[in-house]
């Protein structure tokens, strides 16, 4: 481990830092379209955290979500995954890297219609060189860590919206994945379903995923340790469970 | 007044005394409608000053006095149960007071304000939304009560959002320093 590393690895509270913005800007376009997506953010996402970022559309939610994956280098400013500099990484590592430790779940499921659930999941494990059977136990299990083991073999147009949903969560899960990436992840799912939705989210980062979520719904940012809220690519404020009694519930 | 209506719910299903009626409401809100044993007994003399509920027989042997529905009680709950209540605007509580205060006066950035008041309305959704996902064991009355209050508190959080959108788009996003200035100097 370098120095840097040792130096960023843990939050005040010791919990390991999965994920780690520092000073990062970005500037999209040229001329006169060109706008500040992100103004100099600073955010850290330990290990089992689960931190939600909310904004009005166009505030920098998706750009920030794109930098901390790696998918966009940000114009200054470092971004740290488990305390490698994504900068300082060839784009194969960060190809590789990104496949294998980095799981997304979009609110454009970008499910393969042609194949079952259970090949879906397993899909980006096969493309990373996994071997079939193993890459498919994996991805069974995954289908069962979101309750929907038993339709593995079903095709997308066979299950509910429900049931699609969890599979492009079971694909985000699957394999040794340290850090979450997930944009509105209840889609346009009713309240009793995109709260198992996001149970299932809650229980991953519990059990020591790093989670950062995209999204505009107060309802689902409420399941998140910490809710930032973006405003014109800047972070204008940080909102923590409140500790006061709410509601007298005997 | 919707604890006299409820009271006279529970008395259909049979006579009930005081603590009895105190404890299936309790049970029947998930607990989150705080309701004296006092206001029980006061509501009870009520109904039957009304002729709406009357003593079943003698209090037993431990001074308990049973009551049970009349017929005119009968009615009053039908009346209650088929008639929709009026939607309560929530548009008189202290947090829409403040902001309206706060654009109207210009004594502070409003924007600010909604700021703030936004921070502190989302650390409550989360703290309740973690005590939801904390409460599949729990009764549903229980769950629906939680539902109720995190939806409203939802709505707060929403009509933030607007308020801070619509003073953007008036341009009414500063306050005066000399209004602030003159304020602070009062409380000195």
């Amino acid at each position: 481990m370098t120095k840097s590393e040792q130096q960023h690895a843990t939050t005040g509270d010791g919990r390991s830092i999965t994920l780690e913005l520092r000073n990062v800007s970005l500037t999209l376009g040229t001329g006169a379209n060109r706008t500040d997506a992100l103004v100099d953010v600073n955010l850290e996402v330990a290990r089992g955290e689960l931190v939600a970022v909310t904004g009005r559309s166009g505030s920098g939610k998706s750009s920030l979500l794109n930098v901390a994956g790696g998918l966009v280098a940000p114009s200054s400013g470092s971004v740290l995954v488990r305390g490698t500099d994504l900068a300082t990484v060839s784009a194969k590592e960060l190809s590789a890297a990104r496949r294998r430790s980095v799981g997304y779940v979009f609110q454009d499921l970008n499910l393969m219609a042609t194949l079952t659930a259970v090949e879906n999941v397993a899909l980006p494990l096969e493309l990373d060189g996994v071997r079939v059977r193993t890459a498919r136990e994996q991805a069974v299990a995954a289908l069962s860590a979101v309750e929907i083991g038993d339709l593995a073999d079903r095709f997308p147009d066979e299950m509910s919206g429900g049931q699609r949903q969890r599979v492009a969560i079971a694909r985000g899960l699957v394999g040794e994945r340290s850090l979450l990436l997930a944009d509105e992840p209840t889609g346009a799912l009713d309240e009793v379903t995109a709260e198992g939705v996001m149970t299932i989210l809650r229980q991953q980062c519990d059990d020591g995923a790093a989670t950062l979520m995209v999204t505009h719904d107060p309802s689902l940012a409420a399941w998140a340790d910490r809710v930032i809220r973006l405003r014109d690519g800047r972070i204008d404020s940080v909102s923590a469970p409140s500790t006061r009694s709410l509601v007298d519930f005997g | 007044m919707a604890v006299k209506d409820a009271l006279l719910a529970l008395l259909a299903d049979g006579p009930r005394y005081g603590y009895q009626l105190k404890a299936e409401f309790d049970a029947a809100t998930g607990a989150g409608w705080p309701l004296n044993i006092g206001q029980v007994y006061s509501t009870l003399q009520r109904l039957e000053r009304d002729g709406l509920v009357e003593p079943d027989g003698p209090p037993d042997d431990d001074g308990r006095q049973p009551y049970l529905l009349t017929a005119s009680g009968r009615e009053s709950l039908a009346a209650w149960l088929d008639e929709p209540i009026e939607t309560q605007v929530a548009g008189r509580d202290e947090v829409s007071m403040k902001m309206l205060i706060a654009v109207a006066t210009n004594v502070a950035a409003p924007l600010e304000v909604v700021r703030d008041q936004r921070v502190a309305a989302m650390g409550d959704l989360q703290a309740l939304t973690a005590q939801k996902a904390k409460a599949t064991g729990r009764d549903l009355a229980f769950r629906l009560h939680l539902d109720r209050t995190i939806l409203l508190t939802e709505s707060q959080i929403r009509w933030l959002d607007l308020v801070e959108h619509r003073l953007e788009a008036s341009g009414q996003t500063h306050h005066s320093p000399s209004t602030t200035a003159r304020i602070d100097g009062e409380e000195k």
